[in-house]
């Protein structure tokens, strides 16, 4: 009973949808108000009828009900409860279904907090969206409807989930991505509504860009857990592998990245504005192309759950609407919206410009990284496969031209600036950054590593640039508490962002370069020195989970006579579906994490192969994707976003957004 | 020069001057790092390069899985029921693979026919199959059914 409530609600939530993607923005193409006002109410019913339908599914799962197909082949009557809860989308059926959630989660977020936007602004918005959710709704009905039932042969328990999704960091993975994807919807919605209404102003970036901001948050936390997990759960301890599926997700992260720079841009100048627009419908294709990599199964990915072509079509044929559509829109509309305000070549617009030109280029190298092996196979040219090491020769000095300039942004003035004041502001923070890029590498014992040296000049660059930055806000003011008072949320998120890049820089570079990593036999009794520690193999031991057996390897670890550790790999095999797993045992720190994992009994002799890692500085990584997505949160207290109307239109009249 | 006219002159120039670091850097990236997939029977044949990064994929044959009991070496043969091509790993091998399952190995031939392999991938769940593998299969399968007819 419960399945098919949640399957009528689905219904109902794509006639809504439908009625969404129409009414209202028929009623702004001809100014028919009471049209225009239905838009948020009918939000809001999507939202409440996809949320009962996802409830019902979580129910269905909850109480193990068998009859209903994705339980019975993601679940089982063992499984952990809050594992069944996030079986829901641990399948593609269920993962679907989130996504129509967090769609419609969006869109009435829109809806509420957006009240002050024109009438006919807000109609159009949430009118896009709706067509956005109209195509998802029915790709889950029509393809991969989630409440299909088995009768009547209802399997006495369920498959199980796959192992490797059993852990608490794929419980908040899959939202937090999804936030994210689906949040650049809003920031495309309105960026079609603006075509739409042939008005691009500064008005129009203002209200997207806390949006924008917000999705790229929540898209950097999700990538930040996605890799996270990699590490500890796929047992080779690796924090990123340049897989496809990864790439997808990467993707639209580099290019909200360009966006929200070329946002502000957009906001504080009124330049770039056909560009922010373009890019705008770039970050969103870009989410949906992530989805039918992943989705349609062409990848080999833990993520393709299902290997359905029809899926697959379905969704390029909506990738294509999409794009095709806000391409032509683009097409017919955008000279119209061109600037004609122009700016010095030494100017925060210009640096902004790199950003955006860097970031733009390392999107299009990392699509066409991803893209390459599909494209030979279409053509029947053959089964390749695009490495790290390509995307690495890209991406890496990409990002090193970066961050010269990046050092500069924060305190550079808008319009037009002066090299004189560049170098009097700058030079002491060049200098330091040079020192500490010397010295700091010094203390990591070793052999001397000038790319840690590198990446430490760099990374200080960027945070004492800020720093003088901070300085010159707040010596001006009475003093120093009504200074750093005087700082605006925006202001700090950019701190904060900017902070968190040059710690996953400096992380990122750190571990690649001083890991120490050892692949090696060995069985109780053993000793292995890796890194000045010491891992002693006490014993093995028969552990027994919920839903699992495991072979438990005991080590003790020592730094000189000193025991810092004791450490637990196991080796699991889950009972239902018999498939076996290894979950790696980490000891973590701010500056070094240690990590062994299992590989299989080698030998006769209790032997067992055992993989040592020594990794310094990796959690910098996932500190730094934190602060960058903090710093994204922090950006939408800004005073400014709230009182809007009036105000926010200062060079433009608020009337008139109508076409 | 006219303000505007000059901008976009910056905006263009820098555009292209950065395409072309990008296509530079792309071009000499792809060069040594793209790998080519070749089935057991291309392998067999000769069609695949000796010393070059490849990948092989098939099948891992039923008890052919030989490990070392002092060193982390494995031996095994792949095959899609057409050739077999055996392959040398040393290191731990993904939790999934196993014998009678499919398999890829990333690594270089040597004159011998062994495949060197520096890297093993196996499927990521107990349905799953490698795409590579199974379309090598499946054409490994036609031609058979073409030669019985």
């Amino acid at each position: 009973m419960i399945p098919e409530l949640g399957h009528m609600a689905l219904i109902l939530a794509m006639c809504l949808a439908v009625m969404l993607g129409t009414i209202p923005l028929w009623g702004a193409q001809r100014g028919h108000t009471p049209s225009m006002a239905l838009a948020p109410s009918l939000a809001m019913g999507v939202l409440v009828f996809s949320a009962i339908s996802f409830a019902c599914l979580a129910t269905a799962f909850l109480q193990d009900d068998f009859s209903v197909k994705v339980v019975a082949s993601n679940s089982n009557s063992l499984l952990p409860p809050i594992y069944k809860f996030s079986a829901v989308w641990g399948n593609h059926e269920g993962s679907l279904l989130l996504w129509v959630l967090i769609l419609s989660g969006w869109m009435a977020a829109v809806a509420v907090f957006s009240a002050q936007l024109p009438t006919v602004v807000l109609a159009r918005v949430l009118s896009v969206m709706g067509l956005v959710a109209v195509g998802f709704l029915s790709f889950s009905l029509f393809t991969s409807n989630p409440f299909e039932r088995l009768l009547p042969g209802i399997p006495a328990d369920g498959n199980d989930l796959n192992p490797l999704l059993q852990d608490p960091g794929l419980i908040i993975h899959p939202p937090l991505l999804y936030m994210g994807y689906v949040g650049f919807s809003v920031a495309f919605a309105f960026a079609i509504a603006a075509l739409l209404g042939g008005r691009l102003d500064a008005a129009w970036a203002r209200w997207s860009r806390p949006w924008t901001n917000v999705a790229w948050a929540f898209l950097s936390l999700g990538i930040m857990l996605g890799s996270w997990w990699a590490y500890y759960e796929l047992g080779w301890g690796g924090w990123w592998f340049w897989d496809p599926v990864e790439n997808a997700s990467f993707l639209p992260w580099l290019a909200g990245t360009a966006l929200i720079h070329s946002l502000a841009v957009t906001e504080k100048r009124g330049l770039f504005k056909s560009w922010t627009v373009l890019l705008a419908i770039f970050a969103f294709s870009l989410s949906l192309l992530g989805t039918f990599l992943v989705r349609s199964g062409v990848l080999t990915s833990v993520h393709a759950f299902a290997t359905d072509p029809a899926r697959g079509l379905f969704i390029l044929i909506f990738l294509g609407l999409v794009v095709g559509g806000s391409l032509t829109l683009y097409a017919l509309r955008a000279p119209s919206v061109g600037s004609r305000i122009s700016f010095a070549w030494l100017s925060r617009e210009t640096l902004l410009l790199v950003n955006n030109v860097v970031f733009v280029v390392a999107t299009v190298s990392v699509l066409f990284g991803t893209l390459f092996p599909l494209i030979m196979d279409a053509l029947g040219q053959g089964k390749y496969s695009v490495g790290p090491p390509y995307f690495n020769a890209i991406f890496v000095p990409l990002m090193a031209v970066l961050i010269p300039f990046m050092g500069i942004g924060p305190l550079s003035r808008w319009k037009k600036d002066s090299a004189a004041r560049w170098r009097a502001e700058l030079l002491v923070p060049a200098l330091a950054a040079l020192a500490l890029g010397i010295v700091l590498p010094l203390f990591a014992g070793g052999d001397y590593n000038v790319w840690v040296a590198l990446a430490i000049v760099l990374a200080a660059w960027i945070v004492l640039g800020m720093l003088r930055d901070l300085y010159n806000r707040v010596r001006t003011a009475a003093s120093v508490g009504r200074g750093f008072r005087r700082l605006t949320p925006s202001y700090c998120g950019m701190f904060l962002a900017h902070l968190g890049f040059a710690m996953t820089v400096v992380g990122v570079v750190a571990t690649t370069q001083y890991t120490e990593e050892r692949d090696i036999r060995m069985q109780p009794g053993d000793v292995q020195v890796l890194a000045g520690y010491t891992f002693r193999f006490e014993d093995m031991a028969r552990v027994r989970g919920p839903n699992y057996v495991a072979d438990e390897a005991r080590f003790t670890v020592l730094e000189g006579e000193k025991v810092i550790a004791s450490m637990a790999p196991q080796k699991r095999r889950y009972l239902a579906s018999g498939s076996v797993m290894t979950e790696a045992a980490i000891d973590d720190g701010l500056f070094r994490d240690l990590f062994i994992a299992m590989g299989e009994p080698v030998g006769d002799g209790g032997g067992w192969a055992i993989r040592l890692h020594y990794k310094p500085m990796i959690r910098w990584i996932w500190l730094g994707a934190i602060f960058m997505g903090v710093g994204g949160f922090a950006t939408v207290a800004d005073r400014r976003y709230r009182r809007q109307r009036v105000t926010a239109t200062s060079n433009v009249p608020g009337a008139g957004y109508a076409a | 020069m006219h303000p505007v006219r000059k901008q976009r002159l910056i905006i263009v120039g820098s555009v292209v001057v950065f395409s072309s670091i990008a296509i530079g850097l792309a071009a000499y990236a792809l060069r040594g790092n793209i790998n080519l997939f070749y089935p057991p029977v291309d392998v067999m044949a000769g069609l695949a390069p000796v010393d070059r990064p490849i990948r092989v994929g098939g099948m891992v044959v039923d008890g052919s899985v030989e490990r070392s009991s002092e060193t982390l070496e494995v031996r095994f043969l792949v095959t899609d029921y057409e050739a077999v091509v055996p392959v040398v790993y040393v290191g731990i091998l993904p939790d999934l693979f196993a014998e009678g399952e499919g398999a890829v190995a990333a690594g270089t031939l040597n004159a011998d026919g062994v495949l060197q392999a520096t890297e093993v991938l196996a499927k990521h769940d107990e349905n799953y199959m490698p795409p590579e593998v199974a379309d090598a299969l499946e054409a490994s399968a036609r031609r058979k059914q073409e030669a019985s007819l």
